[in-house]
């Protein structure tokens, strides 16, 4: 990981689309085995622009065009992995990596495990996810549970463009498998941040506190990850006016999950909410629930709640701000977290 | 006639300045299977190189009998056996320098075996004490694959990777017929194709997908006819006669380490006994079917056109059957014993670090075993 140097370095608003391109230049400058591949990343920089100038600096032999063939991309960098190196590979949107399926399934998450440490996939899987960019069907699915059910996968999403920086530095490190969640609506977020400073990032595996809150009586934890992030900080501001003290716990990394950071939080609050924009059923909050009511039973004041969305396929552009959980769904489940003192049998939940 | 100009063919209109990007022709196979044994040929083949193929063949029978008794003495969970392919097996454990590479599916254990792995490792899959039995740099095997050609993007990916550093490494991925019908088998020739990668695949005809013909799994003229659509040559090889799926290999071989890109052979072969323990043959196909291909065993090719140049007599047929119980005798007695597990290496290497739930629930399988050996204790 790179560590800050020269604190007199100039920190200027940077996106975090240009973080996740840095991180690549860096990542190949740093480590010759490093290999980016996938459909338009060479000629054009990726369509959003993420691998822009790799080729051009490191040469097609270390960031290459591709056929348009997902199974054929993560196939392919399976066999670049058994000979040493390390590929990071594009699936252009969330719901094109679906035809790559089976090679992640059956081959990339196991092939270590198979194998008894022999062959380990240091492969990074770049998916760029999630709504809220009016793209039409097929370019804003969240599919991070199917990733999170597949034991042997490290599955990570940044909100923060430090943190788009140091995940993916360390996504490209590590020796496992990681699919690194992009959120694609936050691509153009912008943060003071220096390419040549980067921060100090926790590694893969932490979750960090944004916003602490100083557990008072109304006091509750908002559990979320990658593009919800920001609505949820955006939540506990607007919810101080309303005499709330919310902490944000931002996890960062889905796979491993970081029970101790969110279990502690809970503690503290006592009342817990997981917000996330992938369908509720079956989604990623109901693990999260369950792991917070198994740990911390007997702090919590109200039944651990969920704000995800709606259990539909993903709706066309113009629907969507209907779908995705904002910072009123946000503040009407916190409402719903006042069990004992103002909640009353009956209501809807 | 190229496929382009076979009556009917799709022809656009071309863009201004648009030329087929290869001529078709040097692609195709020729129309009948390359045969060697038996022909003009077979009397410039290396003595050596026939001694060689016929030990190892007369072995691989013996093995895949073996593995198919060990199944019915219930000491292999499945095993999906050779018999009647070996030449194709033989032939691909044999082609290769010791720096290539060799990407077997589930039905190839015998090819891994001649290239030097050993016997009981390569079952450990097919025995189920583990998912591979062998470190696959050893012998540069990659682990036995289950899904059907999803290990030929994993060649092409390593030989391309081998090439980017300069190392002259050819990868050979071996798939059968139904394998053809996959969506990587198509991925994987074109990346290889548009790659120029040092890659040869070897389809193993041997007649069915478990119990589909191969006329219900394509179209094409050949299997090896697909090649021209990715524009590498394709070859069509006598799947029985081991000189000829040999020669066709090496060749490729050459081919891919020299520079000249991908290959792909279509072996055409039969599969003696049924796809597993689990299948039924008699439901699909005739017995009068299996009798011709045993008529066309690989095994009496080869002794034949070794008897015929004296290369082989009954002292050297013996030699090689003994050499085949020997193996036999050592697999049977080695299969015999219970591999030893520890249902704690269930939690080794599903990540390069143990996480904390991965922690926990390792920690609660060991006081599941303690409590097992203490009550075993207490029963005594």
């Amino acid at each position: 990981m790179t560590t800050a140097v020269g604190a007199e370095t100039a920190r200027k608003p940077a996106t975090m689309a240009q973080a996740l391109g840095r991180a690549l230049r860096d990542a190949m400058a740093a480590d010759p085995s490093v290999h980016v591949l996938g459909e338009d990343v060479g000629t054009l920089g990726g369509v959003f622009r993420i691998t822009d100038g790799l080729a051009e600096e490191f040469g097609e032999d270390r960031c290459t065009d591709t056929p348009l063939a997902e199974a054929g991309i993560l196939g392919t960098a399976v066999g670049m992995a058994m000979y040493g190196l390390r590929p990071v590979v594009e699936m252009q949107f969330d719901a094109f990596a679906y035809p790559s399926f089976e090679q992640l399934i059956s081959h990339v998450s196991r092939m270590r495990n198979r194998t008894r440490g022999a062959m380990p996939m240091p492969i990074t899987v770049r998916v760029p996810y999630g709504g809220g960019i009016g793209g039409v069907e097929h370019h804003s699915d969240s599919s991070e549970i199917y990733y999170m059910a597949t034991p042997g996968l490290q599955v990570v999403a940044p909100a923060t463009v430090a943190d788009a920086y140091g995940l993916l530095r360390a996504a490209i490190a590590s020796d496992d498998p990681v699919i690194f969640l992009e959120p694609k609506r936050l691509y153009w977020s912008k943060a003071d941040w220096s390419a040549d400073a980067p921060e100090q990032v926790p590694p893969i595996g932490r979750a960090v506190v944004r916003g602490p809150g100083s557990g008072g009586r109304r006091s509750a934890t908002l559990i979320s990850y990658g593009p919800s992030v920001p609505v949820c900080l955006e939540a506990a501001e607007a919810a101080r006016a309303e005499g709330w003290d919310l902490e944000v716990v931002d996890l960062r990394s889905l796979v491993p999950f970081d029970d101790e950071t969110v279990c502690a939080s809970v503690r503290r609050t006592g009342r817990a909410v997981v917000v996330h924009e992938s369908t509720g059923f079956g989604g990623p909050g109901g693990e999260i629930a369950a792991r917070v009511t198994e740990r911390c039973f007997h702090h919590l004041e109200a039944p651990v709640l969920r704000v995800a969305g709606f259990d539909i396929p993903y709706p066309p552009p113009m629907l969507e701000r209907h779908h995705l959980p904002g910072v009123d769904r946000v503040l009407d489940a916190v409402a719903r977290l006042q069990w004992e003192s103002e909640w009353t049998e009956g209501s809807a939940v | 006639m190229t496929v382009l100009e076979q009556p009917g063919a799709y022809r656009p209109t071309p863009p201004p300045g648009w030329q087929p990007r290869v001529d078709a022709a040097p692609l195709l196979p020729d129309a009948e299977p390359y045969r060697l044994l038996g022909t003009a040929a077979a009397a410039g083949i290396s003595p050596d190189l026939l001694t060689r193929l016929h030990r190892e063949l007369v072995r691989g029978r013996r093995y895949n009998t073996q593995a198919t008794a060990l199944t019915r003495q219930g000491r292999l969970a499945v095993y999906p056996s050779s018999t009647g392919q070996e030449a194709c097996q033989v032939a691909a454990g044999l082609v290769l320098e010791d720096r290539d590479w060799l990407f077997p599916s589930y039905r190839d254990t015998l090819a891994a075996v001649v290239r030097g792995l050993d016997p009981v490792d390569a079952l450990t899959l097919l025995r189920g004490d583990w998912h591979s039995g062998y470190d696959p740099h050893t012998h540069r095997v990659a682990p036995l694959c289950t899904p059907l050609a999803t290990q030929l993007p994993h060649a092409v990916g390593l030989a391309h990777a081998a090439r980017l550093k300069g190392d002259d490494v050819v990868a050979l991925a071996l798939v059968g017929d139904g394998g053809t019908s996959e969506g990587d088998f198509h991925e994987a020739l074109n990346f290889a194709a548009v790659w120029h990668a040092p890659v040869v695949f070897l389809v193993q005809n041997n007649g069915f997908a478990i119990s589909v013909p191969l006329a219900k799994q394509t179209a094409a003229p050949s299997l090896a006819h697909k090649a021209v659509g990715y524009g590498m040559p394709g070859r069509l090889v006598d799947g029985n006669d081991a000189a000829a799926v040999h020669e066709v290999l090496a060749e490729a071989v050459r081919r891919a380490r020299g520079g000249g890109g991908p290959t792909l052979v279509e072996a055409v072969t039969y599969r003696i006994e049924a796809h597993t323990n689990a299948d039924d043959a008699t439901r699909y196909r005739p017995d009068s079917e299996v009798e011709a291909w045993r008529a066309h065993d690989p095994i009496a090719l080869l002794e034949e056109a070794m008897r015929d140049r004296q290369l082989l007599d009954d002292e050297g047929v013996r030699a090689a059957r003994e050499s085949a119980e020997r193996l036999a005798a050592d697999l049977r007695t080695r299969m015999h014993q219970d591999p030893v597990l520890d249902p704690m290496a269930l939690f080794e290497h599903v990540y390069a670090d143990r996480t904390s739930q991965l922690r926990e629930q390792a920690a609660q399988l060991r006081a599941e075993l303690d409590a097992e050996a203490a009550d075993a204790g207490e029963g005594e």
